[in-house]
């Protein structure tokens, strides 16, 4: 579903702070499975993320998404295949403050074009899913960490994507949250997504859910599990 | 339509983060709108100004002749009337007596004129408000004069003129004929200057030249040529006026400037998850786009609807000196409201471009952060 | 100069808008050498955000153009009482060599801006921006039009002074004098008429061929809204005006902007001036019907722009004869 070929990315390329984060990975990940990425801080894995989810340009290598090269494209395309077809997870949720959890959830959405009525109704939906419709209009920072946790999923899946990328997501959770994250991807997966994670947390990647483990190490994939 | 759909829910977010970032975007508000404030104070008080001029001198006769000697203006003899009424195409030409009248007690001028039909006898005077506060003087009053030889003349006041316009009305006396000419010393031989009406508009030209041929020694002014240059004049304020205030504008710019490229770590971060979430460059340079446009038009429009309170209901009080200033007698006058689209254009392009013009950048800015910053 | 607070309003916004077109030619110039799509470099990257700034920029101008050309328009209107014989905007702009080339140049850059626009936004729908070079190139020539209005404009200003005699419009646009407006003035009516009616409708018949087989029609199309441009400048001057004045003397294309004449100007000037520029535009992206990433997309865009236009010019058509239909005025006989 997703192939790299040969991806490098090198940053300050130049000048004498230059240094390559991703030397040369080469990779297929296939639809409808929960991959981990595995390996140290400084490894690699977010920025090897980040590519795959079409928000960092590579310095040199392609990208095959669903048999469509990507890595060429412009940005204005590459975010409108971006916003289609990943929903991202951040270590932090990287919530919005100071608006409420519904509007958190209908961000993404808002330069699609969607009307609005519409679009809260699905927003709504989708709160409801993870049992936090009652908090739809509580400001994001008076929520629990469980709460903004499925807040921060909702945004993820409010574009309907098929791949679902999380960065770190359990660093900041105690070990009932943990469990409760990887049930809600073990319920994703069940829906058919794709689920791509980057951790280092064993409870993570030593969950039953988890189908494959990639490690990483200093930027290159250093063997297979 | 997804197009306007798109633009309601940006929208609705820019609003949204303009009242979550309260403290900045006031401060900015605040300024843009004094800033708007003064330019439109200055503009809409210098065109009323002309307008009033021009409603004054609408009934005026076409032209004013004077009588020229040494280059100076002079009194003219009235029997000059005698040799213009014979011009064709005009109607009887009119003496007129005016002038002005220093008084050391209020230590101002006054403008004395008699007028055609003074309606009340020898003796008598109306006078304008400006006198009548400066003076406390008021109805029934008796006001003296020194005449030219010295010998003190009381005159009652009959009447405090309360007219239209107050600009020229301010330091006023309206006297009789017989009591003008004892001020002044004046023999009936002579008027101030004859007015001419002219029927046609097209023969002006030529009926001032008829007019000097006739009696070299004038020099004949026309309406149009007074109008213009009250016109002249009243620009010439107003745009000394503005090029001095460039120094505000320049300033206001720069805070502008420094406003929209000075993000705070917040903000950097807001925009980063906005790009991370799938929001595209050109998405939040629209976003920006919508937050100059709110911010430009609620100072814009709140600037000039305090401008037109302060000059058409508080008598732009609060630089009256800088554009009035001829008299010690300040006229306090109530200007007729007129505003039109010219006026309201020209403060968009004195304010508003400029405005956009220092923000377009750092917008862009902005709006270029990575998406993956929030990742690092 | 006059210092009135209009003129400093033009003057500004001509150096600002200059001062953003240099700008952004300088980076244009920079992608022109530089671009590389295929690349991942952090030059090509940053190449590519400044296509965002350029296009933004451009978006405004093309704003700010059309505004400074009604306030220009207005603004000699305003001054004409400082002008002896000037009765409206025509005599003013006739003080100095250098009034009526400034309002030429500044319709002109309004086009230009447009075009580049209607270009930007052909590219920007194709995902490997064929079109890129060209447009920038592009860019480049309109800088020096806008450069070259700032400096005639700013010469027009400089030089105004009080009290010159000048032409109002009454001899300027009558009869009796000679150049090139008297004779636009001197045209026939109905032979004029006969053209404008043509001009339309052939540009109507070419547009609605052009959206049906969406063939080789659209140079043709786009050359008759070029052209029917142009003849509706001349027939605004030559007869629409007479009837909103009502006047079969007053051939002053800038009166109707007044309020005595409900500021009808504005909707004639911009029903024609937005419907030429996409007219034109069809034409413009023409050629790049073969490319590629275009073939499948573009098609679609020039009929959006041409049913616009049409649209537009047949806004113009309906109130002028509206006008002339309904008017007591009988131009004919005079």
């Amino acid at each position: 579903m997703i192939e790299l070929i040969n991806i490098k990315k090198t940053f300050n390329a130049g000048r004498p702070n230059e240094f390559s984060a991703i030397n040369g990975v080469s990779l297929s990940i296939e639809a409808n499975k929960v991959t981990v990425f595995k390996g140290p801080s400084g490894s690699g894995k977010t920025t090897l993320l980040s590519i795959i989810g079409c928000m960092t340009r590579p310095t040199s290598g392609r990208i095959m998404l669903a048999d469509r090269e990507v890595t060429s494209l412009p940005e204005r395309f590459l975010t409108g295949i971006r916003r289609k077809t990943f929903g991202f997870i951040f270590q932090q949720f990287n919530l919005i403050k100071g608006i409420t959890a519904l509007e958190n959830v209908m961000l993404p959405a808002y330069p699609m074009g969607e009307a609005y009525y519409p679009l809260k109704k699905r927003a709504l939906e989708t709160l409801d899913m993870f049992n936090i419709s009652n908090k739809a209009l509580s400001k994001v920072e008076w929520l629990s960490g469980g709460e903004t946790q499925r807040i921060a999923i909702a945004r993820a899946l409010i574009n309907i994507p098929s791949v679902i990328i999380a960065d770190e997501p359990t660093a900041h959770l105690d070990t009932k949250l943990s469990h409760e994250f990887m049930d809600i991807i073990s319920m994703l997966k069940g829906e058919g997504k794709t689920i791509l994670i980057a951790s280092h947390d064993p409870l993570v990647y030593e969950s039953d859910v988890v189908d494959r483990i990639i490690n990483i190490r200093d930027g290159m994939v250093a063997e297979w599990v | 339509m997804s197009y306007i759909d798109k633009h309601r829910n940006l929208i609705d977010f820019t609003l949204s983060s303009l009242l979550r970032r309260k403290g900045k975007n006031i401060a900015l508000i605040l300024v843009y709108t004094l800033v708007v404030f003064i330019l439109s104070s200055v503009m809409f008080f210098t065109h009323a100004i002309k307008k009033e001029a021009s409603i004054i001198l609408k009934d005026a006769p076409e032209m004013v002749v004077q009588r020229v000697v040494a280059g100076r203006h002079d009194l003219i003899p009235i029997r000059y009337i005698e040799k213009i009424k014979g011009i064709r195409g005009i109607g009887l030409p009119n003496a007129r007596l005016w002038g002005y009248y220093f008084d050391p007690i209020a230590g101002a001028n006054y403008t004395l004129i008699v007028p055609d039909d003074f309606q009340y006898g020898q003796g008598d005077i109306a006078i304008g408000k400006g006198i009548s506060r400066s003076r406390l003087a008021y109805e029934g009053d008796i006001m003296p004069f020194m005449a030219y030889d010295g010998a003190l003349i009381n005159l009652r006041i009959r009447n405090v003129l309360s007219p239209e316009s107050e600009l020229v009305s301010s330091d006023l006396i309206l006297i009789s004929e017989n009591d003008f000419r004892r001020i002044f010393g004046i023999s009936k031989e002579y008027a101030t200057d004859l007015t001419v009406k002219v029927r046609n508009q097209r023969e002006i030209n030529t009926i001032v030249r008829k007019i000097t041929e006739i009696y070299p020694d004038t020099r004949v002014i026309t309406k149009n040529e007074i109008l213009r240059t009250y016109d002249a004049v009243f620009n010439w304020r107003g745009g000394i006026v503005i090029v001095i205030m460039s120094g505000a504008v320049m300033a206001f710019i720069v805070f502008a400037w420094d406003k929209a490229s000075g993000l705070s770590a917040e903000e950097k971060k807001e925009i980063g998850i906005l790009k991370a979430i799938g929001w595209e460059t050109s998405d939040v340079i629209l976003m920006k786009f919508w937050e100059g446009a709110v911010v430009s038009v609620t100072s814009f429009i709140a600037g000039i609807i305090l401008a037109y309170f302060h000059v058409f209901f508080a008598s732009s009080s609060l630089f009256e000196p800088v554009l009035k200033g001829w008299s010690v007698l300040y006229p306090e006058f109530k200007l007729t409201p007129f505003i039109d689209p010219y006026q309201v254009s020209t403060l968009f392009f004195l304010t508003v471009v400029p405005y956009t013009v220092a923000t377009i950048i750092p917008s862009w800015r902005a709006a270029t952060i990575d998406p993956d910053s929030v990742m690092r | 100069m006059i210092f009135h607070p209009a003129i400093i309003a033009l003057l500004l916004s001509s150096f600002l808008i200059t001062f953003l077109i240099l700008y952004s030619s300088y980076f244009g110039l920079r992608i022109v050498r530089k671009w590389d799509i295929k690349s991942g470099s952090e030059l090509q990257l940053n190449l590519e955000r400044r296509t965002y700034l350029i296009s933004t920029i451009l978006a405004y101008v093309l704003g700010f153009q059309l505004f400074s050309l009604f306030l220009y328009i207005y603004t000699a209107d305003n001054l004409h009482s400082l002008f002896v014989g000037a009765m409206c905007a025509a005599g003013t702009l006739n003080v100095n060599a250098y009034g009526y080339p400034t309002l030429i140049l500044k319709v002109v850059n309004f086009l230009l801006a447009g075009l580049w626009l209607i270009l930007n936004y052909t590219d920007n729908r194709a995902y490997d921006y064929p079109l890129i070079k060209k447009k920038y190139v592009f860019l480049l020539v309109i800088a020096l039009f806008v450069t070259a209005e700032m400096i005639i404009q700013t010469n027009y200003l400089l030089r105004l002074k009080a009290d010159v005699i000048t032409s109002c419009c009454g001899s300027l646009f009558s009869t009796d004098t000679r150049g090139i407006t008297s004779e636009i003035v001197a045209l026939p009516s109905i032979p004029m008429k006969i053209a404008f009616y043509l001009g339309m409708a052939f540009t109507f018949v070419s547009g609605i061929c052009f959206l049906k087989n969406s063939k080789l029609t659209g140079y043709v199309f786009s050359l008759a809204s070029a052209v029917t441009f142009i003849i509706s400048i001349i027939s605004l001057i030559s007869f629409i005006s007479l009837y909103f004045y009502d006047l079969p003397t007053h051939h002053c294309p800038f009166c109707i902007l007044q309020r005595e004449y409900g500021y009808i100007g504005y909707l004639l000037y911009i029903t024609i001036l937005g419907g030429s520029v996409l007219g034109m535009g069809v034409g413009v992206v023409m050629p790049f019907r073969d490319i590629k990433s275009l073939s499948e997309i573009l098609p679609s865009i020039q009929r959006r722009f041409a049913i616009i236009s049409l649209v537009l010019y047949f806004l113009f058509t309906a109130v002028v004869t509206y006008r002339i239909v309904f008017s007591d005025f009988k131009l004919e006989g005079y």
